[in-house]
């Protein structure tokens, strides 16, 4: 005989407001992903770039020989520049499953079946991603901006540049709500989360790989805009002031992602339904 | 009892669903009545059609609908907020164990987080999941995952719940002690529940009233009791009669208005109205210069009901 009733009780508590299920989709899915040790290495390789940016700094502000090393603007467009690579890496682990592994499991008649909207849904599931890759660029390159405040003891360097900060967000922003964007948009065409991965790594490889062979054709970088990376850089070099490293005026690279974001989401709106209708 | 709380908790008027150009739902015009409702229906019948409709999944081309007093279409988050909703397919949210599972549902529903963890250990233990909640759902064999949807539909304690085939997949034992669930929610705990399902006796054990659809229609409604009322009597009757001979006997049965419909076994159920009852039977045989080789009175169950219902044969 139980101690005490384990029948089923009324609940007689309070309900949360409506609206902030999107926030309790990004709470767990970051929770599940902390959870994993696979994905703190991957945030700690992520990191290693700027531990060594950190000891640089330290170098410059402590040692004149090290003065060559200086920071300049350029240092935090070529730290964002490396932070590409991890980017990519976590956008593969941490993006293919979201939605793909809900479809496989049927959870999107669970999710909708809850007080939450379709786009409760899906800013969950980007809020999940863009936290993952905002950990990788926007959090580390603020945190070495501090930093070389710290180690130099004045903000004479983030005063005569004080851009940095705005480019640095605005940068990071872009390149991780487009590749985020366009994951989740992915991952909502299968159900497996390899073949998406799959999908995404050869829509990267192949769109810069095909630039790379009209750059080798027509010995011209105007064709850039064909390729999701390039399209960011190009951004990227515009944002941060520099030189623009391809002949395709930015605008167009812009034009690339709004259509890209938008494209991501006609196919969110068209996959994300709590009943699959094909006809 | 005051007529708020007796009024339907959901009404359907006139509502028409399609699947592109295949019709799901005509023009169903019904309502589910307080306490526990079946309904029921054989295979692509629009018994889900018509849940997913309820819950918004799905936009009728026609109709109105109301669940809890609360219209479908403009209200669709405070109906969610009120209803606990078990699919029939297997679904759960991948990569956690059934108690992360059930309190994240419960935090989905608007919970908050520590009462969703208490609630999700309680539903655990009522459902029978308390010694394996800790599990991985993916290990879950096939009774166990029905057990964990309808714990994910009972832990915010909704007002209403829409049950899709509860039953399926489970063995014997499983599936009594689902329906025992099913019963005592309604019965008991005066939970609202909609059971939707093909199965006859799971409907006619767990319910009280019961709405019968086939090919996208509603075809009868109302208390399983009320409905279960003889106009007529109720015999199986098994003839002797040469092969191939049997569909014309059968159709000048119907003709002389006498209900006839075959079973699993080699029986026959008819009912026979009026109050002739087996004098009316056997004269008929004998006009048809039928052998009668089996005669015996029955009560009337939901199957006859079904069966007049959807015109079986």
């Amino acid at each position: 005989m139980p101690i005490h009733d384990q029948g089923y009780r009324r609940y007689g508590g309070a309900r949360g407001r409506r609206g902030h299920g999107w926030a309790v989709i990004a709470a767990a899915g970051l929770r599940t992903f902390f959870a994993r040790r696979i994905f703190l290495g991957l945030l700690l390789m992520a990191w290693l770039p700027a531990i060594v940016r950190a000891v640089q700094f330290y170098a410059v502000a402590n040692f004149p020989q090290a003065s060559v090393l200086a920071p300049t603007p350029d240092t935090f467009r070529q730290f964002l520049d490396q932070q590409t690579n991890f980017v990519f890496f976590m956008t593969v682990y941490a993006g293919a499953g979201l939605i793909a592994n809900d479809r496989r499991a049927n959870a999107l008649q669970i999710y909708l079946s809850k007080p939450l909207t379709r786009s409760d849904y899906v800013f969950g599931k980007l809020a999940i991603l863009t936290t993952c890759l905002l950990m990788v660029t926007w959090v580390p390159a603020m945190a070495l901006l501090a930093l070389q405040a710290a180690f130099a003891g004045n903000v004479t360097f983030l005063r005569g540049h004080i851009y940095l900060i705005p480019a640095i967000t605005v940068f990071s922003t872009l390149q991780v709500v487009t590749v985020s964007a366009a994951m989740l948009a992915l991952s909502s065409l299968s159900k497996s989360s390899r073949y998406v991965a799959l999908l995404y790594a050869a829509l990267v490889f192949f769109s810069v790989a095909l630039f790379g062979v009209l750059r080798f054709v027509t010995r011209d970088t105007s064709l850039s805009w064909i390729s999701l990376p390039n399209d960011l850089a190009q951004l990227g070099d515009a944002i941060f002031r520099v030189p623009l490293r391809f002949a395709t005026p930015w605008p167009v690279a812009l034009m690339m992602i709004v259509a890209l974001l938008v494209a991501s989401g006609l196919v969110l709106e068209r996959r994300v339904r709590g009943v699959e209708v094909v006809g | 009892m005051s007529d708020v709380s007796l009024s339907p908790v959901v009404t359907l008027e006139d509502v028409s669903v399609a699947y592109g150009r295949h019709p799901a739902l005509r023009s169903v015009t019904t309502s589910f009545a307080v306490g526990a409702v079946g309904l029921l229906g054989p295979n692509g019948a629009g018994k889900s059609t018509m849940l997913k409709a309820l819950l918004g999944f799905l936009v009728p081309q026609r109709g109105r609908m109301r669940v809890l007093g609360l219209d479908v279409a403009a209200s669709p988050l405070e109906i969610r907020a009120r209803i606990g909703y078990m699919p029939e397919s297997d679904a759960h949210i991948p990569g956690m164990n059934a108690v992360s599972f059930v309190a994240y549902c419960g935090e989905l529903a608007g919970l908050p987080r520590v009462d969703a963890m208490q609630r999700a250990h309680e539903v655990l233990y009522y459902v029978g999941l308390g010694e394996a909640r800790y599990r991985n759902v993916e290990t879950y064999s096939a009774g166990m995952k029905q057990r964990i949807k309808l714990a994910q539909a009972l832990v915010h304690d909704p007002d209403l719940l829409f049950l899709d085939e509860p039953t399926n997949g489970m063995d014997p034992k499983g599936r009594d002690e689902m329906l025992d669930l099913i019963r005592d929610l309604g019965h008991n705990k005066g939970m609202n529940l909609v059971l939707s399902s093909h199965l006859l006796p799971d409907v006619e054990f767990a319910c009280d009233h019961v709405v019968v659809m086939d090919k996208g229609s509603v075809v009868a409604a109302g208390p399983i009791a009320a409905l279960k009322q003889p106009r007529g009597q109720v015999f199986e009757l098994r003839v002797k009669i040469a092969v191939g001979e049997l569909d014309g006997f059968l159709d000048r049965l119907r003709a002389a208005g006498i209900e006839c419909y075959a079973t699993d076994d080699d029986v026959m159920r008819a009912l026979v109205p009026g109050e002739g009852g087996a004098r009316d039977l056997f004269a008929f045989a004998a006009a048809e210069h039928v052998q009668v080789r089996h005669l015996r009175p029955s009560v009337p169950t939901l199957e006859d009901v079904f069966a007049k219902a959807v015109g079986e044969k």
